[in-house]
């Protein structure tokens, strides 16, 4: 078999690629004909930037559902194949068996597996954790900012001074203390989860009963059903054989549909508690604004409760600087993500993700380049293609 | 003002101490002086052997013991073993009973012994942080007049071509962290297979003698993730210059355009571009790391790496001590500096 040349090889990663164009093409076909109907969503695409951004977003979201759906990858990204090692692109497959794809696309790295089929995986851990991790960390952020920026005092110079502690940490030091598998050992991230965990289940049941508390006959079964499921939930993501710490009792395994590796859940945690005070501040800011507006005095003179002021008058007409801002932080998540994976922190070595890709192909970076250029490029355009969207929102939402 | 710096100070000291107590009880936890003990002893300790070796060198006692030892509020742990060795938190190796002080901490100025480096750990710290500085500052000399250039070119004439292509360029570098730009870097100027071979793509021989062609690579990767963030902001507070009622009237009155943008617009425009400078060296700290690391170059970032790969807990809680001031120290000089500049904000 010949090696593939360069043209071969673009048009060849493009075809494999083809269910994601075929998703995208759809996704903005209909986007754009029902655009005046979908409010801020819809107005996305009246901006260049935004939909380029929207785009790229996408993109990598679908290579990543379709990733993990085995629609794209040509081999087992954690197989090595002999004779592959630090192979250019567009390799033939040494001792290429029936039904093997032939060529290794964008060649093999320095343990001999394939360079294409890991950044396609790479896509589907930063495409789980990063948006997951960012909505944990505005739940803590917006549970903890409005009160602190409504009330003021000294809940708020307190949490405040919280916060500043912890942005005051240098992260890398933090993942450092903090991803390590001797931590991980103590149980610690877990403490850490139970107490994070917490704030999306508290801010649900606020925001609803805050809502509903006039009309217990349909509130009490609402509370009763939405926090039971986030309940499941939580205990299932926490517990792990039966036990939220080693002693103490969750969920029974049989109820537990999943379990997070611990590797996995110290990286979630500490990502959620890095980012969670810098959106706290943002949260606060926009509430010390917004409380002297007059819809708000409004609401206190027809005898609103605090709660209800907090999440029904202040948060949704802060929307707009924090969609924006949630945009840019997902970005912000995989960048410390890739961080982690570069300092060999907290995921396991042989996982896909970017950074640790990275981190592994920098080692020979000086006479082979494809294992690490392509999650490289990857992670640069996913974080870009998150900044144009949140300029283009921003651009957008400023017009009305 | 007074009274405010010396507020901020004591909220400074008091950020500090329960910093370094956090790093304190995160490095004190059992699986790190397992792991110390391991390191230092040897690696295949029986959990008895370890345990002995930790009551011997006080690591056993309660944290805030030894959070005070630390200090130098409480007086040195010192054991004589069983074979003679004479061992101790305040003894240096080859040092006699007498010859210890019985206090050894922060207080009395004393930062520890690096159990990775068998060093005194200030020794390391000032060594190492002469070399990150020296690399900071070249940072800053290419960054920031980089970066405000590119931001006050950018929000003269708001949505101009050049105002686009500007603001794409601070987006793109915005999104590229440090360790991928490094990467492409390296590919493109470095590498000996193809590309350019123009730069090297180690900065190991730059701690004795940098030269443009190690020491250019490694401050161009810190500069750029920095530059985009400066850039926008000077660019958001030029176009917000840009659109005020003063400069309508010097544009009136025939000013050349030159003019305004140098002598009218810029001292407005640049206040909010110095916050946000002083308040980017956190970050740059963390560039520090990832560089220091990519390029090889031993400074301060190294020293982060290895002490706490080897849970040197001295040497680590000098390394957030200093981090920590740096990050305090930086947000102080915005809020006064900001002050400074803009006469219309009174901090009483």
């Amino acid at each position: 078999m010949e090696p593939l040349g360069t043209f071969e090889i673009i048009i060849r990663v493009l075809y494999q690629l083809s269910s994601v164009w075929i998703a995208l093409l759809l996704l903005f076909a209909l986007s754009i004909a029902f655009k005046r109907r979908l409010g801020l969503y819809g107005k996305l695409f009246d901006s260049p930037i935004g939909m380029i951004g929207f785009g790229l977003v996408m993109f990598w979201v679908f290579v990543g559902i379709f990733g993990a759906m085995d629609l794209i990858i040509t081999h087992d990204p954690l197989s090595q194949v002999s004779g592959m090692k630090n192979k250019v692109p567009g390799t033939p497959l040494a001792g290429a068996g029936e039904g093997d794809y032939a060529w290794y696309l964008l060649g093999g790295d320095n343990l001999a597996r394939d360079v294409f089929s890991r950044v396609v995986k790479g896509a589907w851990i930063v495409v789980q954790i990063a948006p997951l991790a960012t909505l944990f960390a505005f739940m803590v952020g917006i549970t903890l900012g409005l009160p602190a920026g409504y009330y003021g005092g000294r809940l708020d110079t307190f949490l405040s001074f919280l916060a500043n502690l912890i942005l005051a940490f240098p992260v890398i030091l933090l993942f450092y203390l903090l991803v390590t598998p001797e931590i991980v050992a103590t149980g610690l991230p877990t403490m850490m989860a139970i107490v994070l965990f917490m704030f999306p289940i508290i801010f649900l049941g606020v925001l609803l009963n805050s809502r509903y508390r006039t009309q217990p006959a349909f509130r009490t079964p609402l509370l009763i059903g939405v926090l039971g499921f986030a309940l499941w939930l939580y205990l299932a993501l926490i517990s792990e054989n039966g036990y939220l710490v080693r002693s103490i009792p969750g969920l029974p395994s049989v109820l537990d549909p999943f379990d997070i590796p611990g590797g996995i859940l110290v990286v979630f945690v500490s990502v959620v508690f890095v980012n969670s005070p810098t959106v706290f501040r943002i949260v606060r800011g926009l509430a010390m604004d917004i409380k002297t507006r007059d819809y708000v005095a409004a609401a206190q003179t027809r005898g609103e409760g605090p709660w209800y002021i907090m999440l029904w008058e202040i948060l949704p007409n802060a929307r707009g600087p924090l969609i924006v801002d949630f945009c840019l932080r997902i970005g912000y998540t995989t960048i410390l993500l890739g961080t982690l994976g570069f300092f060999g922190l907290g995921l396991p070595p042989e996982s896909p993700d970017w950074g640790s890709t990275i981190n592994e192909g920098r080692k020979l970076l000086s006479i082979y380049l494809h294992p690490a250029l392509p999650p490289a490029l990857a992670l640069l355009s996913l974080v870009l293609g998150l900044n144009l969207l949140a300029d283009g929102l921003r651009e957008e939402s400023l017009k009305d | 003002m007074g009274l405010f710096i010396l507020r901020r100070f004591g909220v400074m000291l008091l950020t500090a101490l329960c910093l370094t107590f956090v790093v304190f009880f995160l490095t004190n936890l059992y699986p790190n002086l397992e792991k110390l003990a391991k390191t230092q002893g040897n690696q295949r300790m029986s959990d008895e052997q370890v345990q002995t070796w930790l009551d011997n060198r006080g690591y056993s006692d309660p944290l805030l013991t030894k959070y005070g030892r630390w200090l130098g509020v409480m007086p040195g742990f010192t054991k004589t073993l069983n074979d003679g060795q004479f061992v101790g938190t305040c003894v240096r190796p080859g040092q006699t009973p007498e010859e210890t002080p019985r206090f050894c901490g922060i207080v009395q100025g004393d930062w520890g012994y690096s159990t990775r480096f068998k060093a005194d750990v200030d020794e390391i710290i000032w060594k190492r942080l002469g070399n990150t500085l020296y690399l900071m500052m070249w940072v800053m000399i290419l960054m920031v007049p980089s970066a405000l250039l590119v931001g006050v070119l950018a929000g003269m004439r708001e949505g101009s071509r050049t105002d686009r292509s500007l603001s794409t360029f601070s987006i793109l570098s915005t999104a590229t962290p440090e360790y991928v730009s490094g990467v492409i870097f390296i590919a493109v100027f470095t590498s000996s297979t193809v590309g350019l071979k123009w730069f090297k793509g180690t900065a190991t021989q730059a701690m004795e003698q940098p030269t443009f062609e190690n020491f250019f690579l490694p401050v161009l990767t810190i500069a750029l993730y920095g530059m985009g963030y400066i850039a926008r902001m000077t660019r958001a507070s030029m176009t917000e210059v840009m659109t005020a009622q003063y400069i309508r009237t010097a544009r009136l009155k025939g000013v050349s355009f030159p003019n305004i943008v140098i002598k009218h617009a810029l001292r407005n425009a640049l206040i909010a571009p110095f916050t946000v400078i002083m308040l980017q060296f956190p970050w740059l700290l963390n560039g520090v790391v990832i560089v220091e690391s990519l390029f090889n170059y031993k400074g301060f970032g190294w020293v982060l790496v290895e002490a706490a790969g080897n849970n040197d807990i001295q040497l680590l809680l000098a390394v957030s001590v200093v981090s920590v001031f740096v990050v305090l120290i930086t947000q102080l000089i915005s809020d006064i500096g900001y002050v400074y500049l803009n006469p219309r904000i009174r901090i009483s």
